[in-house]
């Protein structure tokens, strides 16, 4: 089966040229959106779409570091989201619900300073974490490694699109 | 699955032969069409030299209606008929309408949406928006002397589905094949010419008769994103011609008026509006009907005065936007300018100042979004040879699934590129379960309640299973309208159950062709020689198609038997091209047009590999 990375012809790796994909991917785009098939039948625009909706997929799996990093370990039979596997550090569980305790006073407070460092921490937090999914890709670390790594990003992801939410209700 | 024409980039597939098409902005006030003319794009004035046609429709008892400025002049005198703004009606049920109490007209509750009583019988928003869309139409054919291949529709970027559908549809029903739906602020950008060479954010402030848009849009590489939009959805010029309008019954010290007088004064005070958009004062005179002579001077600056609240008010969206996309105002790179109110120097220097730069105006600001529009229309219709660059559109909200608890489960967040397609997997939750209902949502709130419900449906046919056991697999499909269609199937036994929905505010094919009938007042067998001649357009395009292909690439794609197979369909096909059933040319086109959905893959697939094989990657222009 023609894998994201073949789609673009690019090499199956962590460490990507997002400039190579992003070039790849409108030459696919260009070729396939159903934009250059507006004036032609139903039918074939149905296919157009098709393709071009894969490519979108494709682009957008490949674009986030995240998405990537899951996609490659799928393409090895590890899904490192399964529903059923919640099991996670205790000490890293113990952080996440004290860094939720303190979004919620700092929401119900309105203290905007405060959740500027929040963010600032939890950002920093995420940022050493993707380098560490890097290293493991690079020195074909384990996959449990690279699981668990997958994981606490997740979490730490859902923390910051939380932060977000807080800017909202603030205000 | 059909076979695909492909071309190579830049090249359209008929190259000599200039199609006509259109951008059209239907507009909440003023609709205009355009088209790209010598290179140029223009407005196309009517008979009498007017490009904005008014968005109103009135209805007369013989059943027939009038459209634009002779329908608008009556609205007095027959407001219950004379339907006025009906955009914001379009998919829209009789909860969502705020201030119903204050219209004139006699509403019918409908599912999913609004239905409008009328001396010539009930009408839907899509069948007074048709009669405009008609209109335009003609006017457009009029003018350029022939038929139209197809036209590019502006919506507004906020726009759910149940609008774009209704958008749609009321092109269907004008008899418009519609080549794309395409963003009102992505079409400002177009028509400044935003494209490739103009890499940034821009933002679109668009403030018209009675409502105010502003978005960010982030261009790179030929792809346009709406970022953030947001609004006031009851702010616009008609306000500032309301704050003139006391401030001339202050001045005279008016108290009590007349109709007639009020809407003289209404009149002058917008005029005075407009005046002051290139002089420094604007006289205004006018003489009552109780004789009394009203004789006053409006300076710039006491209008500035009068109007600084409501400059103030367009801000605050602004800001609300950026942050939402999460930039700041330095970060903007251009801010176009759409719509007549922002003609108003005083909002050109707020908005200015607050970007820091001067915003674009040189383009008609009731102009522009028809005028790019046009421009998409010309590529989509393959006249534009060369640099023709891509627009990917996004969602503009998320779309979900109701879950247990009246959970929203996202199944595409907002702002994924267009087209796109997710699957989810569910399960039953009850041993022997046969049946599960699927309830689609659009929105960004996680209560079911607080987000827009699209369409209900249920999957049956779930053989027995204990609970969990069955796996249902639901796809979401949003094509690059933004149009979403739903499917779901089960998978866990390879008995296949599917369903696939249009969820829409309840307009079936049916009802559709029933309108269609309705409002071209053609008997039945019309119907059917129309019918027949589209399929017929349509087979034969197929055939011509299928022949092209199979000239170019049949050899080295397909083996003999596979050749064959194609081949012996297209006689098919032709045969029932020379006859006049219907139903035979339909069939004889399905059937073509599954025969060579492998081979249409293959030359996608083998098309794809040649644009990427073509050159060396890091000779991609980047």
């Amino acid at each position: 089966m023609q894998t994201h990375f073949d789609l673009f012809h690019l090499p199956a790796a962590f460490d990507l040229d997002v400039d190579r994909l992003e070039a790849a991917y409108k030459e696919v785009q260009g070729q396939v959106h159903p934009d250059r098939f507006a004036h032609a039948g139903d039918a074939e625009q149905r296919q157009a779409a098709q393709w071009a909706t894969r490519a979108n997929e494709a682009y957008q799996t490949l674009k986030s570091p995240f998405n990537r990093a899951c996609y490659l370990l799928e393409l090895r039979g590890v899904h490192a989201l399964d529903a059923r596997n919640t099991a996670m550090p205790p000490v890293f569980l113990m952080q996440q619900m004290e860094a939720r305790e303190t979004l919620a006073e700092v929401a119900a407070g309105a203290d905007l300073d405060a959740l500027e460092r929040l963010e600032r921490d939890a950002k920093t937090q995420a940022a050493a974490l993707m380098q560490e999914i890097a290293g493991l890709f690079q020195t074909h670390g384990n996959d449990a490694a690279l699981v668990e790594a997958l994981r606490k990003y997740r979490f730490l992801d859902k923390f910051l699109a939380d932060i977000g939410a807080a800017y909202d209700t603030i205000g | 699955m059909a076979l695909l024409q492909i071309a190579e980039p830049g090249l359209s597939t008929a190259p000599h032969q200039h199609r006509l098409a259109v951008g059209i902005d239907l507009g909440t006030t003023n609709s205009l069409v355009a088209t790209v003319r010598n290179g140029v794009s223009v407005v196309l004035n009517d008979a009498r030299g007017h490009g904005l046609l008014p968005s109103v429709v009135r209805y007369h008892a013989d059943g027939a209606c009038t459209v634009g400025y002779p329908a608008q002049a009556r609205a007095a005198e027959d407001p219950h008929n004379t339907l006025i703004s009906v955009k914001r009606f379009m998919g829209r049920g009789l909860k969502d309408i705020p201030d119903l109490a204050t219209m004139p007209w006699q509403f019918v509750d409908a599912p999913g949406m609004v239905q409008i009583k009328t001396v010539a019988g009930v009408k839907s928003p899509v069948e007074v928006s048709a009669e405009i869309l008609k209109s335009l139409k003609a006017r457009a054919e009029a003018s350029l002397g022939g038929d139209l291949t197809g036209a590019v529709i502006t919506v507004p970027a906020y726009f759910d589905d149940a609008q774009r559908q209704a958008t749609k549809d009321a092109a269907r029903l004008a008899g418009l094949n519609v080549l794309r739906l395409l963003n009102e602020p992505t079409a400002a950008a177009i028509a400044y010419g935003l494209d490739n060479a103009s890499e940034g954010i821009y933002a679109v402030y668009d403030l018209g008769g009675g409502t105010f848009d502003i978005s960010i849009l982030k261009l790179t590489r030929g792809v346009f994103e709406v970022l953030a939009t947001n609004g006031d959805s009851a702010l616009g010029g008609d306000d500032f011609d309301r704050r003139v309008y006391c401030w001339i019954l202050d001045q005279a010290k008016l108290h009590t008026l007349s109709d007639h007088d009020k809407s003289l004064l209404m009149a002058r005070a917008r005029e005075a509006k407009e005046r002051l958009s290139d002089a420094p004062e604007a006289d205004i005179t006018a003489v009552l009907t109780t004789g009394e002579v009203i004789d006053l001077t409006l300076p710039e600056a006491t209008f500035n005065e009068i109007t600084a609240s409501l400059v103030t008010k367009t801000l605050l969206p602004t800001r609300k936007a950026l942050r939402d996309a999460g930039l700041a105002a330095g970060d903007v790179k251009g801010v176009v300018m759409v719509g007549g109110s922002t003609r108003i120097p005083r909002i050109q220097a707020a908005v200015g100042e607050f970007f820091g730069q001067t915003p674009l105006t040189n383009l008609d600001p009731d102009k522009v979004v028809a005028l790019g529009a046009a421009i998409q229309a010309n590529v989509l219709a393959g006249n534009k040879t060369g640099d023709d660059w891509l627009l990917l559109d996004v969602t503009p909200l998320s779309l979900g699934l109701e879950t247990m608890g009246g959970l929203t489960e996202k199944v595409i967040p907002r702002n994924t590129t267009l087209p796109t397609a997710r699957a989810q997997e569910f399960t039953t939750f009850k041993d022997g379960q046969t049946a599960m209902s699927i309830h689609v949502v659009q929105g960004e709130r996680e209560l079911v309640s607080d987000c827009r419900s699209l369409a209900r449906f249920e999957l049956r046919g779930i053989p027995p299973m204990v609970a969990g056991a069955a796996r249902i697999r639901v796809t979401f499909q949003v094509d690059a309208d933004g149009l979403l269609s739903v499917s779901a199937r089960e998978l866990g036994t390879g008995v296949e159950a599917a369903i696939a929905i249009k969820p829409s505010y309840g307009l079936t094919d049916d009802e559709i062709t029933r309108m269609l009938r309705e409002s071209y007042d053609h008997a039945e067998d019309d119907m059917t020689a129309r019918n027949l001649a589209e399929a017929r357009v349509d087979g034969q395009r197929l055939v011509e198609a299928t022949e092209a292909a199979l000239a170019e690439n049949g050899a080295s794609l397909l083996d003999p038997e596979e050749r064959a197979a194609i081949e012996l369909r297209i006689v098919t096909l032709k045969a029932a091209l020379a006859g006049s059933e219907l139903t035979a040319v339909k069939r004889a086109t399905d059937a073509l047009n599954h025969a060579t959905g492998d081979f249409a893959a293959r030359r996608m697939d083998a098309s794809v590999k040649r644009a990427l094989t073509g050159h060396r990657l890091d000779e991609l222009e980047i």
